[in-house]
């Protein structure tokens, strides 16, 4: 029995260090970890980011990137940046959006609270033509459609309550918007293309989008902006937008899954203590994974 | 079935025995006709349907636009075909490397037509498992497919696994010496 | 469902009159109520009924779904994300149903272990648990089916993938492919049938799950010591003992289910299936859901397509010929010393296969694939056969009663009613 035991230990050890031999290969460098308002079971969002966030978005990447599944009321609603619904309908009153008239031809009309955020061009293949032969990518959900591989272990702690970690795609997101930096000596990067330290493979087709002092924002009570006017800060700020977009139900889901998991605990307490009960009628329960081992009673 | 004069629900014997017979097997015969008859309609109707198959008609594709060394896109029946203009260099290492040396034995002149060397047009499908390969990248400049990692060279043949053959050719025929038809073989149209 | 004592007896004359055309009550009464329980089943037995819980919680989150899901390639992501923003709740039901998916298998994948381990396929319960491997088959099924319908770049590249693999069948292969696609390629008309198939197999499991509940009726449960109930004191009545522990473990899983849909809601899913579509575009790594990791790892395993195919839907198919393959008399493998081994390194080899299926196929992972494909069949064609033929089982307790309470002692409790429990586990 040992020398099986030594034997399938030996067979499933080899396998494994294959396996880890082969994980080492797949190196790349991971976005670092940034704190955010709304990580965790507890997180929210933090409004006042969420605002500047749009606002860097309008100021700087809607000139390229659309944001299709954002209706301008969503800005009002609960959980979001939580503009005033007058900001709202001013806002989107800002903006035209096409409409046909009583003869059938197009005309412009301005944008309403019920109407999506336009996209600045007005098909993908324009949007592609624009930018080099590839659309830039929706913001939608783009926070949750992007990811970085943790590798093992890590991304079974990732699952744990607490300790856990969902915020893979938010983090990318703000490290390539910072990670622009001169290649490597050597690396050369082909016309169009930008070395990005975070991007798979490095070349990136977007130019470096954000800079210190490029967006002016609010001013607090003391006459200076509240948070710095920095190409981290913007990044910081426009991946919150983003986390908001691709999910906006977030707060509402987080508060009730609380309320669900303690009151689904409470129930499992109740049930136990009446299982309890009713088998003690016939001398209590027993397990029996190892019967032998149960003592009597 | 029994068919004997022993048969004792047959008072007269063998004959009625037989004509009973025949008639349980053209009943029977009958019941299995109505019924895959029935099902015809059900199956037939998962086949591509008419309006799919109309816009499965041949393709014309204008080489001109397509610069020397360049891949090009194009749909035809949902399927993704490359057009990809080849260069001396590639059109060399496709016809010198040896047939021996291929896991899918096939020259490079049964994959492009006559006098048109310079024009490859393949199926733009991994024959793995269907995923799309890059262009120009891997050992042999060819493809190189992003899910498993198969390589093929400057003719759309399979140099490396896990893919086992070439990338196929699609029917197509030169209309003009800058002009192809995709779905059309020699003026006739496939099915 | 004949075989035992039907202790159901009506009481009014409405019940009474009901009961003689159809006996359906008694029917419930008899497969719920006073069924005879092993009296030492542990908790890796509450998971049929967990099972049960989570395919009502599928249908019931998926017909509502289906009240707001556009199945067309133009409307599919769109219509997701609708529910996903405006509909009231429909992000709840939605991750209900990705991840209720996911937590189906992973009750599905305790209940195979708990079969496998304790010997619950051998007879007289083969049948039993080969509609259990027939429902785990319409359960992939589904699953995949389902994954395809948010019409992401993973549904549209994972329905491709696996139609392709269809397509490697001999002769008909072409032409089966053809009639799911509906078309030249995977598209709309595919997503289309894909969604009606979809919303058809989980009530085909249902009828499954029917038989399966009245073939366990006849046989009986197995319990951890493998041996049967030998007298009313082995066992007791299904209600209220182990209706109140299904109960309790049932909402202890849910417990367990809502983190995943609170707080978890797509670590289970692949990111790159909230980018729309795109036949132009390959995804960097194709990677199948979670739970058929196992399997993509066998079919890559092995350098020939064909080759792949079989022996991915072999490994599944395998696991019916188990009661045949296994050459013990003992069910249980708590009496198996050498068998017991092997099969931990079994459950060892799957659970490693499942991460070398999302990992990308080269190098180390091919090769380490392999050895694990190697052993997996091993498992069943040489391993099942030939330890049951050489190996020494411990000795079984006399009875039930005796592996709950130590030999020779009397327990306080009554058991089952005396006489109500003679059929099932008779012929163990």
């Amino acid at each position: 029995m040992k020398t099986i035991r030594l034997l399938a230990a030996s067979l499933l050890a080899a396998t494994l260090s294959i396996t880890a031999a082969a994980a080492e290969e797949h190196g790349a460098p991971h976005p670092p970890r940034e704190k955010w308002s709304f990580a965790g079971i507890f997180g929210r969002f933090d409004q006042a980011q969420l605002q500047r966030g749009f606002q860097v978005y309008r100021e700087v990447c809607s000139s390229c990137h659309s944001v299709n599944y954002l209706r301008f009321r969503n800005l009002a609603e609960e959980g979001g940046p939580d503009f005033s619904s007058g900001q709202v309908k001013a806002l989107a009153a800002e903006y035209k959006v096409k409409e046909q008239n009583d003869s059938g031809e197009d005309v412009d009309r301005p944008a309403r609270p019920a109407d999506a955020v336009p996209p600045p061009f007005p098909n993908e293949k324009a949007a592609a033509a624009a930018n080099g032969g590839k659309a830039p990518p929706d913001f939608s959900v783009l926070a949750k459609a992007r990811t970085y591989s943790r590798g093992f272990p890590w991304f079974l702690i990732d699952a744990l309550p607490f300790v856990g970690y969902t915020e893979h795609g938010v983090d990318y997101i703000h490290a390539v918007l910072t990670g622009y930096e001169d290649p490597p000596d050597g690396k050369e990067t082909p016309l169009g293309t930008y070395y990005n330290k975070y991007y798979p493979g490095h070349l990136i087709a977007m130019p470096k989008p954000l800079s210190d002092g490029q967006v002016t924002y609010a001013k607090g009570a003391n006459g200076v902006p509240v948070v710095p006017e920095t190409t981290d800060q913007y990044a910081r700020d426009i991946s919150a937008f983003m986390a908001w977009t691709a999910e906006p139900h977030m707060m509402v889901r987080k508060a009730l899954g609380l309320r669900v998991i303690l009151f689904l605990f409470v129930l499992a307490g109740l049930l136990y203590y009446v299982k309890k009960r009713v088998w003690a009628k016939v001398g209590g329960e027993v397990h029996g994974l190892q019967p032998e081992l149960h003592k009597t009673y | 079935m029994a068919n004997t004069a022993a048969n004792p629900d047959s008072p007269h014997g063998a004959p009625d025995g037989t004509r009973r017979d025949f008639m349980f097997l053209a009943t029977g015969a009958g019941l299995a006709v109505g019924t895959v008859a029935l099902a015809w309609p059900f199956v037939a109707s998962m086949a591509p349907d008419a309006e799919t198959i109309a816009a499965g008609a041949p393709l014309e594709v204008d080489l001109t636009p397509i610069q020397d060394g360049q891949i090009i896109n194009v749909f035809w029946r949902g399927k993704l075909i490359f057009v990809r203009n080849r260069s001396e260099k590639e059109i060399k290492e496709a016809q010198d490397v040896k047939l021996s040396e291929l896991i899918d034995p096939q020259a490079d002149s049964a994959r492009v037509k006559d006098g048109h060397a310079k024009w490859l047009v393949v199926y733009g499908n991994c024959t793995h498992l269907g995923c799309v390969p890059l262009g120009h990248q891997g050992q042999y400049e060819g493809w190189s497919c992003p899910c498993h990692g198969s390589l093929y060279d400057t003719s759309g043949r399979v140099r490396r696994g896990p893919a086992p053959t070439n990338l196929p050719v699609p029917p197509y025929a030169f209309e003009t010496n800058t002009k192809i038809r995709i779905g059309d073989e020699g003026g006739k149209a496939v099915a | 469902m004949s075989g035992h004592a039907n202790t159901y007896v009506p009481k009014s004359q409405l019940a009474k009159w009901f009961e003689s055309r159809l006996p359906i009550v008694g029917l419930v009464h008899s497969s719920f109520v006073s069924y005879p329980v092993p009296r030492n089943l542990n908790y890796f037995w509450t998971f049929g009924a967990i099972l049960m819980a989570m395919l009502v919680s599928q249908i019931v989150t998926g017909i509502w779904l289906a009240m707001h899901y556009e199945p067309s390639a133009a409307g599919a992501f769109n219509s997701v994300e609708h529910i996903m923003r405006d509909v009231n709740y429909g992000w709840l039901l939605r991750y209900m149903h990705a991840n209720g998916a996911s937590m189906f298998f992973v009750a599905v994948y305790v209940h195979m272990f708990r079969a496998l381990y304790y010997g619950s396929y051998k007879a007289p319960r083969e049948i039993l648990y080969i509609l259990g491997v027939i429902i785990y088959l319409l359960m992939m099924a589904t699953a995949f089916l389902g994954y395809t319908l948010p019409w992401g770049q993973m549904s549209f590249w994972g329905a491709t993938v696996i139609t392709s693999i269809l397509g490697a069948i001999p002769l008909v292969g072409e032409t089966i492919q053809s009639l799911l696609w509906g078309g030249y390629s995977v598209g709309s008309p595919t997503l289309n049938r894909f969604f009606s198939l979809h919303y058809l197999l989980p009530f085909m499991i249902l009828g499954v799950v029917v038989l399966h509940v009245w073939a366990l009726h006849v046989t009986g449960q197995n319990n951890p010591t493998g041996i049967p109930i030998k007298s009313s004191k082995d066992a007791v009545p299904f209600t209220p003992y182990a209706t109140i522990k299904d109960v309790f473990a049932s909402v202890v899983f849910f417990a367990f289910f809502a983190y995943w849909i609170f707080y978890q809601p797509n670590y289970l899913g692949h990111a790159d299936n909230y980018i729309p579509a795109n036949p132009a575009v390959t995804p960097a790594h194709i990677v199948p859901e979670w739970y058929f990791l196992p399997f993509y790892a066998i079919l890559r395993a092995v350098p020939d397509k064909l080759g792949g195919v079989i022996m991915m839907f072999s490994a599944v198919l395998i696991l019916a010929f188990a009661p045949w393959l296994d050459t013990s008399r003992v069910r249980s493998a708590n009496y198996r010393p050498i068998y017991r081994q092997f099969l931990w390194l079994f459950f060892a080899v799957t659970i490693l296969l499942g991460y070398l299926g999302a990992m990308p196929p080269e190098g180390g992972y091919v090769l380490a694939a392999r050895l694990c494909t190697a052993y997996y069949f091993a498992h069943f064609l040489i391993v099942m056969p030939l330890v049951g033929l050489f190996e020494t089982p411990k000795a079984l307790p006399g009875s039930i009663l005796e592996s709950v309470t130590g030999p020779g002692k009397q327990v306080s409790g009554a058991g089952m009613p005396s006489g109500a429990v003679a059929a099932p586990s008779s012929k163990g």
